[in-house]
This record gives structure tokens, sequence and C-alpha cells, in this order.
């Protein structure tokens, strides 16, 4: 590191702006493009009345604001996007706690079990809803076969997983779940492994059992990982459309809405891209604060 | 207050590999600082683990306080043990480091800090109470680790090379600390190490380890002047014992009983040539090493201490002695220890 420095230095010392200015230039401009435009753009959207297919453009100030606030879906759509979030975290957290535990220990068979544990994370998120769309299916549903089978329902009385409110937000949460665990349990299990053995085992002297141990040493050794797996966690549940709208696309009657995906409905299936900019603008504060809270983390990590 | 004993203790980590520890017999002593003492890998910490109850046995038997503890886990064994690392909890204070084993145990609240402070005094950390462990030195490190053995009052200490992460000097001072320690409680202690140093100063006896077989257990003095097997003599000592291998037996002499023959008064002695290769000086004393020269050990590498006096030369050849009663035999190839015999070294 040191010679390669001093190497770049006696190369670039009359030039360093010029060389420093060509080493960011493709991250600002990655940011400014794909971030930076989209965003201002939608901040300019959302004080207009943009529609898809018109020309015109004026200014209309706090209008979207107020009539989507009023609107019975956003406040459905807000509300559900925190009880997503809140309780895929909560599940997913006592879930890969359970699995990194499992997977901690040598067995026979460990690496192909992490492996076929990663594999949710691993494939694209379209292909596992899709895939989970057919297992929840009305008709096709093969949980609902396998109910009918072992006579827990009535053929004709089976639950319809997507198609009853409570149980398709139920549905939503579980495939939520089922995405991030992986991603939860892999970043817990480095956690977990980074404890020095020494540890629970001098906590198995001092005559704590497997609670004590857990709840008083493990996880609050681990806790700056743990709230690095939360926040990650939250973002990915609370941006996340794409299970929502493959799932249920928001049904019934908007009971799985979400802001993303309602801004998607809102913006471009139904042309009133104004609304839909000024629908997704309710995630940026919800998004500054984690980002906040992340860096946070970021910072307490390293100056320990 | 408790004595510890194994039964053919055994630990075979892969099966058809040699064992890690191998039969195992030992009985400590009430109130006795016991050291296993060996090179790394001599299956030394394998077996404080297994008497620890985070190892379990292949075979054989542990005894605590005449129960067997083969199946008891280790806060049923009742024993304290500090890690080479101490394995402080670093998210708690020095304080709650401490209360750990009283509220895992459930130990009345109202007694913690009453315990706390007592186990601090003794250790002289009353004032880290309130710290963090990453705020202090290894030497504090050490004694916190100690406080939080001691506080719930076990029947055996097990300490697993506690001193080997100080630095030299400090491992000095802790060295005594820890020997005053021992005196003040006299709970049965049993430590790990692989500094013969530490285990001559601070043992009441030691047991030397060697590929988890147990070569001898006695008193340093016993250990030291009357090795049993060419293992302990070269282990224990330094710069270790000069072997001399001769007809079917081996002779071993200590580097500080190997002098100059005009030095030797005292009954009858066996004399060498020496020739010196090199000098080494200590300060206090001199390390010469060199070959022997003539009869039937010509050419064999000894090593000679002797204390400042004489100047030596590089090159020369010297008249040297050892006193016979200092003249330890082994056999050639059990390398065990057999009685002294006659032998001619012309």
């Amino acid at each position: 590191m040191a010679v390669a420095g001093a190497k770049i230095k006696s190369i670039g010392a009359a030039q360093s702006p010029l060389l420093g200015f060509a080493m960011f230039g493709p991250a600002i401009l990655y940011i400014l493009l794909v971030i930076g435009a989209p965003f201002v753009l939608a901040v300019f959207y959302a004080f207009s009345d943009a529609r898809i297919g018109s020309t015109s453009l004026h200014y209309v100030g706090l209008e979207n604001f107020r009539s989507i606030l009023q609107s019975p879906s956003f406040r459905k759509a807000l509300w559900n996007s925190v009880v997503f979030t809140i309780s895929a975290q909560i599940i997913v957290m006592v879930c890969a706690n359970i699995l990194s535990i499992a997977l901690e220990k040598k067995f026979r068979g460990r690496g192909l079990v992490r492996f076929l544990i990663l594999l949710p994370w691993v494939a694209p998120v379209s292909l596992g809803t899709i895939g989970w769309k057919w297992i929840l299916d009305s008709i096709y549903s093969v949980i609902t076969w396998v109910l009918i089978w072992a006579h827990v329902f009535k053929p004709y009385s089976a639950p319809m997983w997507l198609g009853e409110p409570k149980l398709a937000m139920a549905s939503v949460i579980l495939v939520h779940c089922w995405r991030l665990i992986p991603f939860s349990t892999v970043i817990l299990l480095a956690g977990r492994t980074a404890i020095p053995k020494e540890i629970p085992e001098a906590a198995a002297i001092d005559g704590a059992g497997f609670w004590r141990t857990l709840f008083q040493i493990n996880l609050p050794m681990m806790l700056p990982i743990l709230s690095v797996a939360v926040l990650f966690g939250t973002i990915f549940t609370f941006t996340d459309m794409t299970v929502v709208y493959i799932l249920t696309a928001g049904g019934p009657y908007d009971s799985t809405q979400t802001l993303p995906s309602l801004a998607f409905a809102t913006g471009i299936q139904g042309s009133d891209l104004a609304a839909g900019a000024a629908i997704s603008l309710f995630l940026v504060p919800v998004l500054v604060a984690i980002a906040y809270l992340m860096l946070r983390v970021a910072h307490r990590t390293e100056v320990n | 207050m408790a004595v510890v004993e194994t039964r053919d203790l055994t630990k075979v980590f892969k099966e058809g590999q040699l064992g890690a520890v191998n039969n195992v017999n030992l009985e400590t002593r009430e109130g006795e600082f016991l050291v296993f003492l060996g090179p790394s890998g001599s299956g030394k910490t394998t077996l404080l683990r297994m008497i620890a109850g985070l190892e379990t046995p292949t075979a054989g038997e542990i005894l605590i306080g005449g129960r067997v503890v083969n199946n008891l886990t280790p806060r049923e064994r009742r024993i304290a043990m500090v890690f080479q690392s101490y394995a402080l909890y670093p998210h708690l204070t020095v304080y709650k480091n401490i209360a750990f084993p009283l509220k895992a145990q459930s130990v009345p609240k109202k007694l913690h800090k009453e315990k706390v402070e007592w186990a601090a005094s003794l250790l002289g950390i009353g004032a880290l109470l309130q710290r963090k462990p990453r705020e202090l030195s290894g030497g504090e490190r050490q004694r916190v680790a100690l406080a939080r053995a001691i506080v719930r009052e076990p029947s055996v200490f097990l300490l697993d090379e506690p001193l080997s992460n100080l630095d030299a000097k400090l491992r000095l001072s802790a060295r005594e600390e820890l020997e005053r320690f021992h005196r003040r409680v006299g709970t049965t202690t049993i430590y790990v190490t692989h500094d013969q140093v530490e285990a001559m100063a601070m043992g009441d006896r030691i047991m030397v380890l060697n590929h988890g077989v147990v070569r001898q257990i006695g008193t340093p003095k016993e250990v030291y002047d009357d090795p049993a097997d060419t293992f302990v003599a070269t282990f224990l000592g330094s710069p270790p014992m000069n072997l001399i291998e001769n007809q079917d037996v081996i002779v071993g002499f200590r580097p500080e009983h190997f002098r100059l023959a005009q030095e030797v008064k005292d009954g009858s002695k066996v004399t060498f040539k020496f020739r010196v290769d090199n000098v080494e000086y200590l300060g206090a004393e001199f390390i010469l090493s060199g070959c022997l020269a003539g009869g039937k050990a010509d050419g064999k590498k000894v090593i000679a201490r002797l204390l400042l006096g004489q100047s030596f030369e590089v090159g020369t050849i010297y008249d040297f002695a050892v006193p016979e009663h200092h003249l330890k035999f082994f056999g050639r190839t059990s390398e065990k220890r057999v009685g002294p015999r006659p032998l001619t070294w012309q």
C-alpha cells in the first residue's frame, strides 16, 4: 500500500487534481445519472400536474400531497409498508438466528445445507416470487392440495391464500421472509463465528445455560452486525415492490398495497405521474433515517 | 476445595489416530498448585479442557471431590477457569464481568455487590469496576479474569497459560502475584504452561507431558534433579541436559555440572577434553558450546554453563569434568532412567 501510494504520488503529483477528478468521475457520474436525476425529476413531478400522454406541465404546489394524504389507498399502503417491514424483520431475525446457530456446528453435509439456504437469495426475486404465486395459487396451490389430502380442509372450503386480505398479507410477509432469511443468516453466521470460542466457553464454565449465553453474551456481542442485517433487511422490504406486484398486485381491495407498489400503480399504470412521484417521496424520510443509522453503526464498529 | 483425579483418561480426536491424551492417571492434593508442563501439542490443554468439561473424554474417568463428573456440564462441576485469552466479555463492564458467574448461578442479587467488591479488592482492581475490558492493560485483564474466577469460590481453579499474553516484565510480576494469590485462597489449582521457568517457580508439583503421555509427576526438584527419562531431562533446564551415548546407556549431565576439571574437587569425577566453539556472555554467566575431543565421545556436542571468572578462547581445548554423582543414566532404547553403572570413556 505504502509503496503503491508513493508511486502514484510521484507520477501524479503535478496533475493530482485532474487525477483525483478522473478517479472520482465515474462514481459521481453514476450517482448523478442513475440516482440524482430520477430523484430530482421525482421531486419536480411531485409539485406538478404531470400526466402520461400529456405534454403540458404546470406547477400545482402541494396539491398532489394534499390529495394523496386524503386517499384511503395511500394510508393503507403506508400502514402496510410499515407492518410488512416490521413483521418480516422480526420473523427473519428469529429464524436467521436459529439457522445461524444450527449452521455453526459442524455436521455432515453442512456445506450443502448452507448452499441450499442461500439459494432464495441468489435467485432473482421475480422468479422466486412467480414460484410462490403458483404455490399459493387459488386452483393449483400445492399447499392447499396437501392440506386437503391431509383432511385439514374440505376441497370447497380451502383457503384462498392470495384472495383474502389477511391471508394475502401473511403470504406477502412470508415471501419477504423466505427471501431475506438467507441473507440475514449469512450475516449472522459471520457475526457468530467472529466471536472467539473461549467466550461462550467461559460463559459455560461461569454457569450460564443456553439462553443466558445467547441473550447476554452472544447477541450483545453481535449487536453491530445484527443491526446491519436489520437495516439492510428493512431497506429491502420497505422499498420492494416486486413481491407485492407479482403476488397480489396490491389486492384484494388494496389490502396488500405498499408505498412502492401504489406509486407504480398510480404513476405508471394509472398515468398520474405527479401523484406517483409524490407517493414515492414518502419513502425518503424513512430511508434517510436508516442510512443515518447505518453510518452510525459503521462508525461505531470502526472506532471499536 | 477438592481433589481432582483422573483414571486412564484418554482423548482421541480422530479415530485411528494417536490420542491427544493417553491413559492419564493423576491425583491432585488438597490445595495443591499442580502444573501441567509440556511442549505445544503435548495434550496439556486438552487434558485441562476435559477436566473443565469443555471436551468429552474418549475413555476414562474424571473425579472432582471423589465424584465422577464425566457426565456433568461445566457449570455442575463447580470449577473456575482462566483462559489464555482471558475471555472477558467485551460488552460488559469489569463489574458485570465479575458478577456474571453469580448471576448465572442464581446467587441472590443483594449479595452480588459485596462479593464482586471482595474479589476485586483481593486482586486490587477495585478502581476499574466501571471500565470495559478494552480499556484495560494486559495485566489488568488478567486480574479481572482471576477475579471472575474467584468470585463464586470454586472448588478447583484451572488456569490455561494465563501469563503467555503478557510481556516479559509484566509476566514476572504477574507470576509472583499469582503465587501470592494461591497462597492466600489455597484453592486446588491446575496450571497449564509450556514455560519450564514458570512451572519450576510456581508448581508444588509438575506433571510433564509429551504426546499426551505423562512422563513424570514430581516436585520441581524431583523432575529437575531426577528426570524419569530423556524427554524430561532435556525439556527442563535451559540450556538442556547434555546427553552422550556410551555402550548401552545414555549418560546425561546438566550444563552447570560440566566445569573446569581443576574446579571439580569433591570425590570422583569423569574428565573430558572440551573444545570451545562458541562463547555466549549472558551477564551473570557464560554459556559455552563446543565438542568433546578424544576418547569415545569424540565430536559430541555439549554445552557448559559457568559463572564468570575465567575467559575462554574459541577453538581452544580445555580440561573439563563432571562429578560422578551428577551423571544420570538412561536406557539407550527405552530412554528411561536406569541405575548408575561404571563406564569407560577412553
